[in-house]
C-alpha cells in the first residue's frame, strides 16, 4: 500500500517536472527574455549585465534547476504585457475561474445524474429520446457557439440576465467572490451553464450506461427477487453503485473544466485566469503561459493522484491489486 | 467478418465487391439517421470543394462589394435584398457566399490535422508496439504526458509559441499551417496509444513470425503487413476527430488566434458577427454558427455508426 502511494507521487513528481521542462524551454529560448524586458534605446551593456543579473549566463542545467525552484516558490517572473509580477495576476483572478468552474461541475452532476438515471430506467419512454438526442447535440455544439444563442436569447432578446464580467464582488482578503450578492450570481448563471453543458451530456450518458449495466447483475436480480420496491433497489443498489465511476470521471474532468473556462471567458468576458492566459498568447507573453501551464498540470496531477488514492482506499479490490504489483 | 478485418490477400480481390459483400454497407442501409447524416455531410462537402462555382459573390474581391449593400437582412425579412439570401455583413459581404468560402477552410484545415495527427500517431504507435522496451516506453511516457492536458490547451500553446517566434507581421501568412500543425499535433495520441495495443497483438501472431523468418525489413513488416491490420480502429478515430478538429479551428479562430477576416473560417464567421449580436443583426453570426453545428453534428453522427458498424461485438 504504502510502496503503490509513493511510486505514484514519485510518477506525478515526473509528470510536473516534465511540463515544467517545457515551460522552462519556452521561457528561456522563445524570445529573448532580456530584449522583452528593456526598452529599444538600452545600451548593448546594460543589457549584459541584465543578462548576467538573471544568471543567463550560467550553464543550463543550473538555469532550469532555478527555474524549478522558483516556480515551488510561486516566482514565475514578470509579464511581458502587464510588466507586473505574473503570479499578482494569477492571485487576482484564481478566485473568478474557479468559482465558475465549481460551480459548472456541480450543475453537470445535480443535473446530469437524474437525467442519466431516467434515460436508463426509462429507457423507452419519449423523454428519455429527448434528453438522448439534446446530448448528442450538447456534444456537437462548440462551447462558444452555445454561448453566442446563450447570450443572443437572454442577454440582448429577453434582457434578463447579463452578458459579460462578474457582478459585484465581495472581497474576503485572501478570496474574492461573486456568490454572495444579486448581481454576482445573476452573472454566473449562464457562463456556468455554457461551461456544464458539455460535462452535463457527458454525466448524462455515463450514468446511463453503468446504471443500464449495473441493473443487469446478479444481486440487483436478486434485490428484486427478495421483494423490495424498485425505488430501494434502483436508488439504494443499482445508483450507489454507478456513483463511483462517475464522481472519478467528473473529478479527472474538473482539470478540462478550468481549461475549457478559456473559451467561456472570452465569450463572456469572464476575469478569470483563462481570459489571462489567451492574452498572454496573442501577444507571446512566455512568463504568464508558462506559469499557467504549470499551475494547469499541477491541478491536473493533484486530482489525478487524489482519485487514485481514494480508489485505493475505498476499493478493496485495487488494494489487493497494488500489493501483488 | 467484415472487410477491415480479412487478411490483406482478400482485400486485393477488388474494395469494391468486399464492400457490397460487407456488413458495414448492410448497416449503412438499415439506418436512416445515418444515411441523412451522410448526404448532409455530402451536401456541404461538394459545397465547400466547390464554392468558387455555387457562390453567387466572391467575397475576398473588393470590386464586387459595395459598402451600401451592407448589413442588410435575410431576404425574406423586412429590408432583406433578394439578391442576399442570407443577409450581408458589415463589409456589404454576402453571407451565403462567405459561409461557403469559410466551410472550405474550416473542412480544408480539418482534414490535414486528421491526416497530420494520424500518420503521426500510427508512425509512433506501430514503432512503438513493435519495438517495445526503452522506445515504447519512452513514446507512451510522451503521451501520458501530454494527456495531462486537454487539446484546446495545447494547441493554444503551440499557436502561442509560434506567434512568439515568427512576430505578429509573418505569422498572418502562415497561420493556416500553423492551425494544421497545432491540432494535429493536439490530436495524436489517441492514435498511438490504439495502434501500438493492436500491433502488440498482431506482432505475435504467425504472418508477423513468418515475415521476420524471410528476412524482411522491420519496415516492410511494420507498414506493409502490421498497418492494414490495424487500420479498422484508426478509421473510426479518425472520423470522430474531424468533428474534434473542425470544433478547435473554430474555437481557436473565434478565440482570435486563429484564421484572420481575411481568410475565415466559419469560426471566424462567428467571431466577426459576435460583435454585431447586440444590434440585433443576428445573421451575420447565427448562420455560420448553424453551418458548424450541422456540420460537426452529421459528421459526429457518422463517427458514430461507423464506431458500431466496424465493432463486431456490438452486433
Amino acid at each position: 500500500m504504502i510502496a503503490f502511494v509513493i511510486r505514484r507521487m514519485i510518477q506525478a513528481a515526473l509528470v510536473l517536472l516534465a511540463v515544467a521542462l517545457i515551460s522552462f524551454l519556452l521561457f528561456r529560448y522563445v524570445g529573448d527574455p532580456v530584449n522583452q524586458m528593456v526598452g529599444v534605446d538600452t545600451s548593448i551593456e546594460d543589457r549584459a549585465r541584465l543578462r548576467q543579473e538573471l544568471g543567463l549566463n550560467d550553464p543550463v542545467i543550473v538555469q532550469f534547476l532555478r527555474f524549478v525552484g522558483n516556480a515551488l516558490r510561486f516566482n514565475f517572473g514578470i509579464s511581458y504585457q502587464f510588466k507586473q509580477p505574473v503570479i499578482d495576476l494569477i492571485e487576482e483572478r484564481f478566485p473568478a475561474t474557479m468559482e465558475l468552474s465549481i460551480v459548472s461541475a456541480l450543475l453537470a452532476l445535480l443535473v446530469g445524474i437524474p437525467m442519466g438515471v431516467y434515460t436508463a430506467l426509462r429507457r423507452d419512454s419519449w423523454l428519455s429520446k429527448i434528453f438522448l438526442t439534446v446530448s448528442l447535440i450538447g456534444v456537437s455544439l462548440p462551447t462558444f457557439l452555445i454561448g453566442i444563442l446563450l447570450i443572443f436569447v437572454f442577454s440582448v432578446t429577453l434582457k434578463w440576465l447579463p452578458s459579460f464580467g462578474r457582478g459585484e464582488v465581495v472581497d474576503l482578503g485572501f478570496w474574492t467572490t461573486g456568490l454572495l450578492t444579486a448581481s454576482g450570481l445573476q452573472a454566473l448563471i449562464l457562463p456556468a451553464i455554457t461551461l456544464g453543458l458539455f460535462q452535463m451530456t457527458l454525466v448524462m450518458r455515463l450514468v446511463r450506461s453503468e446504471m443500464l449495466e449495473v441493473l443487469r447483475t446478479d444481486y440487483i436480480k436478486f434485490a428484486r427477487a427478495r421483494g423490495l420496491t424498485s425505488r430501494a433497489v434502483n436508488f439504494g443498489h443499482a445508483l450507489r453503485n454507478t456513483l463511483v465511476p462517475v464522481i472519478t470521471i467528473v473529478g479527472l474532468q474538473f482539470g478540462s473544466i478550468i481549461a475549457f473556462a478559456i473559451i467561456t471567458e472570452t465569450v463572456f468576458e469572464w476575469p478569470g485566469m483563462g481570459l489571462l492566459f489567451l492574452k498572454a498568447v496573442q501577444n507571446a507573453d512566455i512568463p504568464i503561459m508558462a506559469a499557467y501551464l504549470l499551475l494547469v498540470a499541477a491541478i491536473f496531477v493533484t486530482i489525478n493522484l487524489a482519485v487514485d488514492l481514494l480508489y485505493v482506499a475505498v476499493d478493496p479490490r485495487i488494494r489487493i491489486e497494488a500489493r501483488t504489483t | 467478418m467484415t472487410a477491415e478485418s480479412m487478411p490483406s490477400l482478400e482485400v486485393r480481390r477488388g474494395l469494391l465487391a468486399a464492400l457490397r459483400d460487407s456488413d458495414v454497407l448492410y448497416s449503412f442501409r438499415r439506418s436512416r439517421v445515418t444515411m441523412v447524416a451522410a448526404a448532409v455531410t455530402l451536401i456541404m462537402v461538394l459545397g465547400a470543394v466547390f464554392a468558387p462555382w455555387i457562390a453567387p459573390y466572391d467575397p475576398f474581391d473588393v470590386a464586387q462589394l459595395n459598402l451600401l449593400d451592407s448589413h442588410l437582412p435575410p431576404a425574406w425579412l423586412a429590408g432583406g435584398d433578394p439578391r442576399f439570401l442570407l443577409g450581408t455583413d458589415d463589409q456589404g459581404r454576402d453571407v451565403f457566399s462567405t459561409i461557403l468560402y469559410g466551410a472550405r477552410i474550416s473542412l480544408l484545415v480539418g482534414v490535414l490535422s486528421v491526416l497530420l495527427a494520424a500518420t503521426l500517431g500510427i508512425v509512433l504507435g506501430l514503432i512503438a508496439g513493435y519495438a517495445g522496451g526503452a522506445i515504447d516506453a519512452a513514446i507512451m511516457r510522451a503521451a501520458d504526458v501530454q494527456l495531462t492536458f486537454p487539446a484546446i490547451l495545447i494547441a493554444l500553446l503551440i499557436d502561442g509559441v509560434v506567434r512568439a517566434l515568427f512576430g505578429d507581421g509573418r505569422h498572418e501568412q502562415v497561420v493556416f499551417w500553423v492551425l494544421v500543425l497545432a491540432i494535429g499535433l493536439s490530436f495524436w495520441v489517441q492514435y498511438a496509444r490504439t495502434v501500438r495495443g493492436s500491433t502488440l497483438v498482431e506482432k505475435s501472431k504467425e504472418y508477423v513470425l513468418a515475415a521476420r523468418l524471410i528476412g524482411l525489413h522491420p519496415a516492410a513488416i511494420l507498414f506493409r503487413h502490421i498497418l492494414p491490420n490495424v487500420m479498422g480502429p484508426v478509421l473510426v478515430i479518425a472520423t470522430i476527430n474531424l468533428a474534434l478538429a473542425i470544433i478547435l479551428e473554430a474555437t481557436l479562430s473565434f478565440l482570435g488566434v486563429g484564421l484572420p477576416p481575411t481568410q475565415p473560417s466559419l469560426g471566424t464567421l462567428i467571431q466577426v458577427g459576435n460583435n454585431f449580436l447586440f444590434s440585433g443583426e443576428w445573421w451575420i453570426a447565427i448562420f455560420p454558427g448553424i453551418t458548424l453545428a450541422v456540420l460537426v453534428l452529421a459528421v459526429n453522427l457518422l463517427g458514430d455508426w461507423l464506431r458500431d458498424a466496424l465493432n463486431p461485438k456490438l452486433r
